[in-house]
């Protein structure tokens, strides 16, 4: 982990789990929703915001015990908190370290906001495909219909 | 140019395809007229999921002038494809049995591309939602060469409904690849997406906003009149408000250059007056002619 000075008394270490580390500052109660966590789900939860980071100004950290990322969820993320890292524990140790890259284009991530996308047509065979257009702000163009998706619209996809 | 496959969107082209399609439809214009067996052992499926009078009729003018055959529907209602809810994949995965291209015109946004990811056949888009007419683009960006004789140096004016005509976000688009000034003249409601603007801005297009057709007819070379329709407007005092100030009549022309050109896609109902048909610098007949042969063009390009 990289909290420094007092910041590193702020957030235990976890034995088993997932940490995800500098996330953009005031984004981790985002992150949380993308993994659906609500509190009642009965994971042990540790999570600060806006600490200082020798990576990024300032910097959110979650913890969450006991529990491992699915791939999309991965790419949810990147697209909320683009330059997080996350940080797989297992019996104390790090077991894998991921830095969460945005790809070129994102399969299935979402439903296309414009209504008369093709994609939203009932049974139709297909998947929805976004090109990632902009990183700051995240930009994306739907590859069927070219709509652009603003990112509020994504996060608040993702957390509503 | 490389090969033609399928033609979706006026965005896949760059300007020497684009121009190398507009070279190839003045060579269609002496096949037109004398008529050729080119495209005699090819079959040309068209798909009509919305109606249409000129752009259906035209592409099949343009494949029967080219000695192919044709066949497919014009009311999706009356096909399983519309009226028994069968997805547009297994459309596409039946016709491209049955012909050698497939022509489609679809209500919904995207659906040329879903149609040419499931065909193995070449895919022509003759309309999708809101946003794609490339062949319209295509031959509006014909008629203006050939009755102009060039596109570059022209200053166009876009009128009318510039928010949900497809004809004018493709032919903007098509637009951007030449030096060209452009005027959009459309009422607050039905103003051009600021997307849409910026792209050609940044394609180095000057791009000027006016508040009426008075304003957007003085002082070009080619006026571009599209239908404002009345079901765009929840209140219809609003649309009664607006209509008097998109419409040229006998009392606008005379704002007009004598050597300017109006076209419009069409159908027209009450924004171009039939009191002006026979003004020299009416050409939107000529321009109903201009999509049969650039259609001869793109049909001759892909399946030749």
């Amino acid at each position: 982990m990289s909290e420094v000075g007092d910041d590193k008394i702020r957030i235990v270490k976890i034995h088993n789990g997932t940490v995800i580390d500098h996330i953009k500052a005031g984004m981790a109660l985002e992150v949380l929703k993308i993994l659906r966590i609500t509190g009642e789900d009965g994971h042990v939860v540790s999570l600060a915001m806006n600490i200082s980071s020798s990576k990024i100004e300032k910097k959110d950290i979650v913890k969450v015990e006991h529990r491992f990322l699915k791939d999309e969820e991965v790419a949810r993320i990147a697209l909320v908190a683009p330059g997080a890292t996350i940080n797989l524990i297992k019996d104390n140790k790090l077991i894998k370290k991921i830095q969460i890259e945005l790809p070129d284009t994102l399969t299935d991530i979402m439903k296309c906001p414009n209504q008369r996308c093709v994609t939203n047509k009932e049974r139709e065979p297909i998947h929805s495909k976004y090109q990632v257009i902009s990183h700051k702000p995240i930009q994306l163009k739907c590859l069927y219909c070219w709509t652009l998706v603003e990112e509020g619209h994504i996060i608040s996809a993702f957390t509503s | 140019m490389g090969e033609l496959r399928n033609l979706i969107s006026i965005h896949d082209l760059d300007r020497e395809q684009i121009d190398e399609i507009l070279d190839v439809a003045a060579k269609m214009e002496s096949v037109s007229v004398k008529r050729s067996k080119d495209l005699e052992s090819k079959i040309m499926a068209v798909l009509f999921f919305e109606p249409s009078t000129r752009t259906r009729l035209s592409f099949e003018s343009a494949m029967l002038r080219l000695g192919g055959s044709i066949l497919g529907f014009a009311e999706a209602g009356t096909s399983s494809a519309g009226g028994k809810g069968e997805t547009l994949a297994d459309t596409i995965r039946t016709v491209e049995r049955y012909a050698d291209i497939i022509v489609m015109r679809h209500p919904l946004d995207g659906s040329a591309r879903v149609a040419a990811e499931f065909s193995s056949i070449p895919i022509i888009n003759a309309g999708s939602g809101s946003e794609e007419h490339p062949t319209q683009a295509l031959l509006d960006l014909y008629s203006i060469k050939k009755l102009k004789g060039k596109i570059d140096g022209l200053t166009i004016s876009l009128c009318g409904d510039l928010k949900y005509g497809r004809t004018v976000h493709s032919l903007g688009m098509g637009l951007s690849h030449y030096d060209v000034k452009i005027k959009l003249a459309a009422p607050q409601q039905l103003r051009m997406k600021p997307a849409i603007i910026d792209e050609m801005k940044k394609a180095g297009v000057e791009v000027v906003q006016v508040d009426d057709v008075k304003e957007a007819i003085q002082d070009v070379d080619v006026i571009y009149m599209t239908r404002i329709q009345k079901e765009r407007f929840p209140d219809v005092r609003e649309y009664d408000k607006v209509k008097g100030r998109f419409r040229i009549g006998t009392e606008q022309v005379e704002l007009l250059r004598d050597d300017a050109i109006v076209l419009h896609p069409l159908p027209r109902v009450d924004e171009l007056s039939s009191n002006i048909d026979h003004l020299p610098q009416a050409k939107y007949f000529d321009q109903v002619y201009n999509g049969v042969i650039l259609r001869m063009a793109v049909l001759k390009m892909i399946l030749g």
